[in-house]
């Protein structure tokens, strides 16, 4: 049996999902929000998933990024089955391997734009002293030097994304996981945060998972997924 | 380097909210200086008794048995101790010091007064070991007196003074004693000490009626009333012995443990301070829920965040208690003023261990008070802290 599990997660893609169901218990009755979902992501490749509200992206997405764990099935991220993990062993896998991308940026607001970047680094090296590779993950991300010493509450909504592009990206993780991440900003800035992403697809190799409702912007992805009722119903690309 | 870092957050956090750290802080500033004050002034408490009863704490005390039949060969009076037993008693204590006491109610007058004191009869060789001259000279002759520090000063009585002792007759005061306070022996503050020759003349006493046994080596103590026992009340029980070490400790112990009780209520006030922290920071984990969310999602542990909420309580807890510590070398300092008219106990370190305690009692408060709250944030499931709002 762990053999067959091994050889499930040992075909080379960086993310699998094999017959994967999550269900959430309610009152009543369970509520499904995925039903036997398979699918294989390369290294390198730029999904967007799509699908009407409660058709199961975000649990997908949370899958994805180990902050949830499938209810059967077996996921494997890097070639790892994250059944069975710990929580302190899937902390770890989030924080050295996946980046997150959020829709409201979520950026630490008691810390500068720059304590928002060194702060994964940090956890993950336990070294204060990690600036270099700070201050070249933001210059990267194309932010006003003189904004670093900022809160968030001083930046705009382009320049927290930027932050927060260069907070997940600053431990260097093969996956980013982004949950719409245009949809709080104006379409010249969601433009620019998209060619951000991928140019970061295209010249870094990061393998991106892009959840949204917007068209216009699933165009950026390789391949474009679309799921209803928990079930992919169809993919393009 | 994560502790300093979660420290550093900790601290952001807690001048963020300034207004609300700061009345948490005030109310472990409350229960420290509560708790300190308290248990230095019982603590002082117990150091003045233990002054005004050291005096008399390396004695051991023979008096007539209350139920008994008495002393010596039948005939005499069976309240009261025999030459013969206290010559008993001298040789079963030996090296140690035998002091036989005649002691009686007399009314007395002075100048015009008339008043009630004690009078007690010493050998003039044993005064100056078991008393303290505070003026004038022990006795000389036997038609002399010493007065006791509170008889002297309520009756006006000066070296040179003429006491008139009911019908036995007048006594010259040649020295007023040092007061002695409260002892388990004799309590010559409100009486007078004559000569035992002049006593025996004025009242034909049958015996004294108590010996004191001034031990030299504390350490013996035990051994030389196990003595006094074994010689007197072989037969049957004639005597009463009583070491007055013993009793000391009693007393003291009682007023410890009075004193540990009253500390105890106050710390009533830590605990409250306790409770208004644990409100703080439950409101803290509210309030930031979804920073918890995104702390978890971009790779912190449920550990880490115990850290930082614990050490949000601790830098409140060290805050308040070192605050709290400062302030109550004063409320200590006003607490034995008023309570004791006095602060010479304030300065001692049984005293100032208090403030040691009190800190500790404070960061331990603190930090109690903070693992609910840091553990239910540590256990916020990531998906639902990211979504609330």
């Amino acid at each position: 049996m762990e053999e067959e599990i091994n050889a499930i997660c040992s075909n080379g893609s960086i993310i699998r999902f094999h017959e994967v169901t999550k269900h959430y218990p309610l009152p009543g009755e369970d509520v499904v929000a995925l039903d036997g979902v398979n699918l294989d992501l390369a290294p390198g490749d730029f999904v967007a998933i799509m699908g009407p509200s409660g058709s199961g992206k975000s649990t997908l997405l949370n899958l994805m990024g180990c902050l949830d764990t499938p209810t059967s099935g077996e996921l494997c991220i890097k070639g790892r089955n994250i059944r069975g993990m710990s929580d302190e062993e899937l902390t770890v896998l989030r924080r050295d391997h996946i980046g997150f991308i959020f829709q409201v940026f979520n950026l630490l607001p008691l810390l500068t734009a720059l304590e928002n970047v060194q702060y994964p680094l940090i956890l993950k090296t336990g070294n204060r002293e990690c600036q270099d590779r700070c201050l070249a993950v933001l210059a990267a991300m194309e932010l006003d030097e003189s904004l670093y010493s900022h809160k968030p509450s001083e930046l705009s909504g382009g320049q927290q994304q930027r932050v927060a592009i260069a907070r997940a990206l600053v431990n260097d993780p093969e996956i980013l996981l982004a949950d719409e991440p245009t949809g709080n900003l104006d379409s010249k800035t969601g433009t620019a945060i998209m060619e951000l992403l991928a140019d970061l697809n295209r010249n870094q190799g990061k393998t991106i998972v892009m959840v949204t409702h917007d068209p216009a912007i699933a165009r950026y992805a390789r391949r474009i997924i679309r799921i209803v009722d928990g079930k992919i119903t169809d993919t393009e690309g | 380097m994560h502790s300093r870092m979660f420290f550093d957050f900790a601290r952001r956090n807690v001048r963020l909210h300034w207004l609300r750290s700061l009345l948490a802080i005030l109310g472990i500033i409350i229960g420290v200086v509560t708790i300190v004050s308290i248990g230095i002034l019982g603590n002082s408490l117990v150091l003045a008794i233990s002054d005004s009863l050291s005096t008399v704490g390396d004695s051991i005390i023979v008096s007539p048995h209350a139920g008994g039949m008495g002393f010596g060969g039948g005939g005499s009076a069976p309240e009261l101790i025999s030459d013969r037993d206290v010559e008993q008693i001298r040789r079963a204590v030996a090296p140690h010091i035998t002091i036989p006491v005649y002691s009686g109610g007399s009314r007395m007058k002075i100048g015009t007064e008339d008043t009630v004191g004690v009078v007690y009869g010493l050998k003039s060789d044993d005064i100056p070991i078991l008393l303290e001259l505070a003026e004038g000279t022990y006795l000389r002759g036997s038609s002399s007196a010493m007065a006791g520090a509170r008889f002297a000063e309520q009756n006006d009585i000066k070296v040179g003074s003429r006491i008139t002792v009911g019908d036995k007759g007048s006594l010259r005061v040649v020295g007023i004693l040092e007061e002695r306070g409260m002892g388990f022996d004799i309590n010559p503050d409100y009486g007078i000490v004559v000569d035992s020759r002049w006593f025996e003349d004025a009242y034909g006493p049958d015996g004294y009626n108590l010996v004191i046994v001034k031990v030299k080596d504390l350490s013996q103590i035990g051994e030389v009333k196990e003595e006094i026992e074994r010689q007197l009340n072989r037969r049957e029980t004639v005597v009463d012995v009583i070491d007055t070490r013993a009793i000391l400790d009693t007393i003291l112990t009682a007023f410890g443990q009075i004193s540990t009780f009253t500390t105890a209520i106050g710390g009533i006030s830590l605990i409250v301070a306790g409770v208004s922290i644990l409100n703080i920071m439950l409101m803290s984990v509210t309030e930031r829920i979804k920073e918890i969310g995104v702390l978890r999602s971009i790779g912190t542990k449920r550990q880490e965040i115990r850290r930082m909420f614990l050490y949000e309580a601790l830098i409140l807890g060290l805050i308040g208690s070192g605050i709290g510590g400062v302030l109550s070398i004063f409320g200590g300092y006003a607490v034995s003023l008023v309570m004791l008219q006095t602060t010479e106990y304030l300065f001692v370190p049984s005293s100032l261990i208090y403030i040691a305690y009190g800190f500790a009692f404070g960061i331990g408060t603190s930090l109690l008070s903070g693992l609910y709250p840091a553990w239910k944030a540590s256990n916020l499931n990531p998906i639902e802290a990211l979504r609330h709002e």
